[in-house]
Order: structure tokens, then C-alpha cells, then sequence
């Protein structure tokens, strides 16, 4: 399947700052959900992105999966600017497939762009069996492309339970090359993960393992702090666990890793769903503490409180405690590594802060869209409350447009939105000096399925990795 | 005097094939520049040139050095015909497959660069790529006339190959050393996204017909 070019892949940059300079997307890929005994399969949707198109903010393309049962999360590109990488650089790849994991199926689904951008195919199937036997892990969540091949977090073992951990693919046949980690240490939760590319330095987070994770929010797992709630800094070269940093019991459910896109800089983002305290969100700072040779730190930078609620208002899960958790499921970090983006789930929430000065981050804008008892509209239907609240993020190259999506976890959708969550998808526009607006112009909704993560067409904000640092 | 020495055609083949190396992204200047990039310090650069180039070397003259020794015992044709099958083999494969060593490491010192610089060059043939200048008969038989020499060896002598070592990796160098400056002090690395050919491609193509030279020769 290895198809050189004869000049670098376009959409391959150097550094963040030249990525900013890319094009507008024109297509947005979709997860979209299956749930529930409807008839219907899991998919992946394209999306017009393209404001001069008689179809923008439509679903215009639809690859339909052969079975219903994934659960679909955080996929990804098989080829990105990290093909530019010094040491081994590869170049003429292409960012053409996409590899789509289900958390739910163990299986992984790998699909060609190039043909028709709007209607992919699926060009190979990795079964449950393959993946157990190859890897031996399950539930494969996240997918990066490295320097080195395509990278994967993997939340369980083939028992259900812990370790999870990281799995290798091979770029160009996808063929599964094993489990990553020459030595875990003491991990065993596992969740996201990226690196600092400049620094040899990989990061990992903690959910669950898919026992504990997939009937739902276990109440009595969550009060005892049995979910995740530390960091791993790993040798990314060696594939040695170097450091676990702990950021409390209280701290639940460790998600989504936004390190600086700078090579050079040493620091990056993690939110956390949920305080035992007081039912808070907050996003962490992790840090080189002093030097090249220095250990890891993390400090929290943003604490985000719950809402106090009428318990009628309020799932059977959260009734007892009056009031709404912001539920912060889902963060994304600009190119230039300036604005942070944080999506809480539970309050509707969906926020922008300025985090050039990482260790003082500074709120900048907010929208209201969804939420657990808020249920706001979006301006272009304002009669019609929504459910479900922002969650996937994902942000444009320049850092211009935002998009997200609504739906979270299927068996935790309907603890904390019984009625169904009916899924959309919506645009902001972001001002690079700070603010956001809506673009009234685009909500997409989705019949039936529940849409999740999405990646746009020619990369985005959290789908490349870069080894040049133009910071002087 | 040595009994086998390499023709003035044969050292300007090395320092073509020096200044050939010496252009290709993925065998020195580039990670050059990245490391400069990553210190801010045009001297880091620099710095970084020295351990490339002396792996550049390892790989070279470990691989032309065998060649002498082989050709001071065997009989030109049992080395003629291998390293034909090697070149023409590797070239084939790197047109299938676009193979390298893995390596991930950003944080690298002298030997690192060094180990670096010997695996890339050795694992894209860039030694073999010169023993077809090494292993011609005319310019082997010529310089053993020369020499007085009666007893035809099969290659260039170890002396020789160390002079070839050290000619090619002198316009390697230099290359390399004008490219990374050029990139990193002048036109910078968007560059790289117009400017950067497929030379994956063209290598396989030169292992190919240095292998197909090295048969008929």
C-alpha cells in the first residue's frame, strides 16, 4: 500500500507556526454512533465545512460500518507533519487513511480518503481476535501518528481489567507490531496520550479499565477513588515508564492530554472530569521542573465549580447532590499554544481561555450550548432545547474555527441524560485575540446517531505532531 | 607504493558520490538543523556536523575497507558478484518499501550522532554504493602496472579505500555543512515543503544501476 510522492505530502508542516498558515478545511470526519436496537450502524459522516458551498453544515457523505457494536472513539490519521521528523524522515507518505478505533468492539476499521474525500471506503477490517492476540489489550481508544508508525492507547487487557496501555501499527500495511511499552512500571489505567517529540518524552492518562467503565459510571467505584487520577511520563525512545505523578484520589477520571505543539516547550494541558470535593472540573499543568534533567510536576491552573441545581432537574445519578457537575470531558489547544478549549459536558459549558501564560490561564470567552439542566439553543433554532452539551472539541489549523459535538459515552449518555441524547454538531468562530461567537450558519443534526469525535480534512490541532521549533 | 591504487576518475566518482550523500535530507543536514532549531544556536549546527560526518565515515570505510581486505584474498569475481546482488537487491527493496532504522531519539550527544549517522548511511547501502569505483578492473589493473605489480588484486588496496573514506566524506561534509547552513541561517524550512524530491526514489534507482554496472563491468 506504500504509494510515494515525489514531493512532501502538502498538508506535512515543518513546525506549528507554518501550520498555521494552511488553507481552510473543506471537510470535517465525523464518529457517529450507533445506539441502541434502531437498525442503525456505527459510521463515519463527512461534513461540508466549506462556507461558499451550497451544502455547508450538511452531512454529505456516509460510510457506513459493517456491524453496530464499536463504539467509536478518538481516531485518527495514519500519516502527519511528524513524517518530517529528522532522524528517519519519511515525507512522501500520505495523509490518506484513517484509522478508526471502537472502544466498544476492539476493532479497528482503517479507511481511504483519497478516491472520494466525501465518501471513504474501508479498505481493512483489524478483528477483535487479531487485535487481542496482536496487542494484548482491548478497547483500542486513541489513535496518533508518530515519527515512527501509528501509535494507539488501548484502555484494558484481553481479561477486561488493567493494564491497559499503548500499541504500534505500521504505517503502511497496518499491521500491528505489539505492545509498545518495554516497562510499565506501575501503570495500569489507561486512557490518552502524546508526547513532547523535542524531549523524547511520552505522557499517558487514566480512566478506567473496560470493567470498570462499560455499564456506566459506577457510583461506588467513582466515591471510593478507584478511577483514574495520575499521570505517567514515559522515555519515549526506550519506552521505560520514568514517572507516575498523582494528582489526589479525589481527582476522578484523568482524560485528555494537550501538550504545547512547541517541540521545545515542556508543558501541556489535562482535564479532569470530576472532584470528590465539591463536584468541580479542573484542567492541570504538567511541567519540567528544572532543566533538561529535571522530574515532571503538575499544578492545577483552572478549577471549574458546579452549579447548584433543583433535584428535579437532575438525573437519578446526581439528585442527591443538587447540584450540576460541569463534567469537563473534552479540551483542545491551539497551534500557537495560546488559546486552551474546554468543553463541560454536564453544565453546557463551553469556554475559551487565554493560556499564554500557561501557569495563569485567563478566561476569554464562553457559550452556552446543551447541558444537563441549562438545555440551551442554539441561535438557529432558538425554540429547541438540546440535550446532551459540548464535548469532542476539535479546532482548526489556523485557529479561526472551532467545532464540536455533543455526544460523550453511550452507556454514560444515559446516565446523565435519560431522555436520549439527541446529537448535533456546531462551528464557532474564534477571534485570535480572544472571544468566540456561534456561527449561526451551521448546526448539523444527526438522525438516530450520536456523533463523536471529529478530524478535519488536512490535519487539525490535535492530529500532528511536530519535531521543529520556530520559538527562538 | 602501494600494489592497487584508485585513479583520478575514481576520486572524482567519490566526491560526486560524497556531494550525492551529502544533499539527501535523511542522511545528516537536516537533523543538523533541527538540533540548531532546538538550541536557537547556529553553532549547535555545527556542532552537530562533526559526529554526522565521522558516523558518515564509520559506514564508508568500514564497507570499503572489507571490500580491500576480500579483494587482497579472493578473486575479483567472488566480490564482484555479491555486492552486485546486494546493490541491485537493496535498490529493489527500497522501491517497494521505504525501510529505515527506527529511531525516535530528539536528545542526542556525540555518540548518539555518531551511531546515527553510521545506521542511516549503512542501512541505505551508501557504502556498498561505492564499490563498483573500488572494484573496476582498469582502474586496479591500471595502478598495479603502475606499481610494478604482478600479482593483480582485486580491489583497491586498504590504503587506497581509506583514502577513498576520507575524499568522499570531505565533499559529504562540505555539502552537508552548506545545505544545513543555507536552510537553517537563509531560506528556512518551509523550504523543505516545495524543495524536498522524492530522492528515496532516485537512490533506489542508483542502488539499482550501480548493482547492474558492477555485473557487466
Amino acid at each position: 500500500m506504500y504509494m510515494p510522492l515525489m514531493r512532501p505530502d502538502p498538508t506535512f508542516y515543518p513546525s506549528p507556526g507554518m501550520a498555521m498558515q494552511a488553507p481552510p478545511e473543506r471537510l470535517a470526519y465525523v464518529a457517529l454512533l450507533n445506539v441502541g436496537k434502531n437498525g442503525k450502524r456505527d459510521a463515519i459522516g463527512v461534513i461540508d465545512l466549506d462556507p461558499s458551498s451550497s451544502e455547508y453544515g450538511r452531512l454529505v457523505g456516509q460510510v457506513d460500518f459493517p456491524r453496530g457494536d464499536n463504539e467509536l472513539h478518538h481516531f485518527g490519521w495514519n500519516a502527519c507533519s511528524a513524517c518530517l521528523c529528522p532522524q528517519a524522515p519519511h515525507p512522501h507518505m500520505e495523509r490518506r487513511y484513517l484509522i478508526v478505533p471502537g472502544i466498544g468492539s476492539s476493532r479497528i476499521y482503517i479507511l481511504d480518503t483519497k478516491p472520494n474525500p466525501k465518501q471513504p471506503k474501508i479498505v481493512k477490517v483489524i478483528e477483535p481476535e487479531e487485535f487481542i492476540r496482536k496487542t494484548g489489550y482491548t478497547s483500542p481508544h486513541t489513535i496518533h501518528c508518530g515519527q515512527d508508525g501509528v501509535y494507539g492507547s488501548a484502555l484494558g487487557s484481553a481479561s477486561g481489567d488493567g493494564p491497559g496501555g499503548i500499541f504500534l501499527m505500521d504505517a503502511n500495511t497496518f499491521e500491528l507490531k505489539g505492545q509498545w511499552e518495554q516497562d510499565r512500571g506501575p501503570q495500569q489505567l489507561a486512557y490518552d496520550f502524546w508526547w513532547h517529540l523535542g524531549h523524547d518524552t511520552m505522557v499517558t492518562s487514566e480512566w478506567g479499565t473496560p470493567n470498570m467503565v462499560k455499564n456506566g459510571v459506577n457510583p461506588e467505584l467513582l466515591l471510593g477513588g478507584k478511577y483514574g487520577h495520575k499521570l505517567h511520563i514515559w522515555d519515549l525512545d526506550k519506552r521505560r515508564h520514568l514517572q507516575e505523578i498523582d494528582l489526589g484520589a479525589e481527582q476522578q477520571m484523568v482524560l485528555e492530554l494537550r501538550p504545547s505543539h512547541d517541540p521545545n516547550k515542556t508543558y501541556g494541558f489535562v482535564g479532569v472530569v470530576i472532584s470528590l470535593k465539591d463536584l468541580s472540573s479542573s484542567i492541570w499543568m504538567w511541567y519540567r521542573e528544572d532543566g533538561k534533567n529535571g522530574k515532571w510536576g503538575v499544578r492545577k491552573v483552572i478549577d471549574i465549580p458546579a452549579e447548584p441545581a433543583d433535584p428535579e432537574k437532575l438525573p437519578p445519578l446526581l439528585q442527591g447532590f443538587k447540584a450540576v457537575p460541569p463534567l469537563v470531558s473534552d479540551i483542545n489547544l491551539s497551534l500557537d499554544d495560546r488559546f486552551l478549549y474546554v468543553s463541560c459536558w454536564g453544565t453546557g459549558e463551553f469556554i475559551q481561555y487565554d493560556v499564554s501564560d500557561p501557569a495563569n490561564p485567563n478566561k476569554t470567552g464562553s457559550v452556552h450550548l446543551g447541558g444537563i439542566v441549562r438545555r440551551a439553543a442554539h441561535p438557529t433554532k432558538p425554540r429547541q432545547a438540546l440535550n446532551g452539551g459540548p464535548q469532542m472539541v476539535e479546532l482548526s489549523r489556523d485557529g479561526k474555527r472551532v467545532y464540536f459535538t455533543n455526544s460523550l459515552y453511550s452507556p454514560w449518555d444515559d446516565q446523565f441524560y435519560p431522555d436520549g441524547v439527541k446529537s448535533w454538531m456546531v462551528k464557532l468562530d474564534a477571534d485570535l485575540k480572544g472571544g468566540m461567537r456561534l456561527d449561526e450558519k451551521f448546526f448539523v443534526e444527526f438522525d438516530g446517531l450520536r456523533a463523536h469525535q471529529l478530524r478535519l480534512e488536512g490535519g487539525d490541532a490535535s492530529s500532528d505532531s511536530y519535531c521543529y521549533s520556530e520559538a527562538q | 607504493m602501494t600494489h592497487a591504487e584508485v585513479g583520478s576518475t575514481a576520486l572524482w566518482l567519490m566526491l560526486l558520490l560524497g556531494a550525492y550523500h551529502g544533499i539527501n535530507p535523511g542522511m545528516g543536514w537536516l537533523f543538523a538543523v533541527a538540533l540548531g532549531m532546538q538550541e536557537g544556536k547556529g553553532s549547535a549546527v555545527a556542532r552537530a556536523l562533526v559526529p554526522i560526518a565521522f558516523g558518515h565515515a564509520l559506514a564508508i570505510g568500514s564497507v570499503v575497507l572489507a571490500a580491500a581486505f576480500l579483494g587482497m584474498a579472493l578473486p575479483r569475481e567472488a566480490i564482484r558478484y555479491p555486492v552486485a546482488a546486494l546493490l541491485f537487491g537493496l535498490g529493489i527493496y527500497s522501491l517497494v518499501r521505504h525501510h529505515h532504522p527506527r529511531w525516535v531519539r530528539m536528545q542526542v550527544g556525540f555518540r548518539d550522532l555518531t551511531v546515527w549517522s553510521f545506521l542511516m548511511a549503512s542501512a541505505h547501502g551508501a557504502g556498498l554504493m561505492l564499490l563498483p569505483v573500488l572494484l573496476d578492473s582498469s582502474t586496479v589493473e591500471a595502478a598495479d602496472q603502475m606499481a610494478g605489480h604482478h600479482h593483480a588484486s582485486a580491489a583497491a588496496s586498504p590504503l587506497a579505500a581509506l583514502l577513498a573514506t576520507g575524499v568522499h566524506t570531505t565533499a559529504y561534509l562540505a555539502v552537508t555543512g552548506i545545505v544545513a547552513w543555507a536552510v537553517y541561517g537563509k531560506f528556512g524550512l518551509a523550504i523543505l515543503r516545495k524543495a524536498w524530491l522524492n530522492l528515496n526514489l532516485v537512490w533506489a534507482a542508483a542502488l539499482v544501476v550501480t548493482g547492474l554496472v558492477t555485473l557487466v563491468m
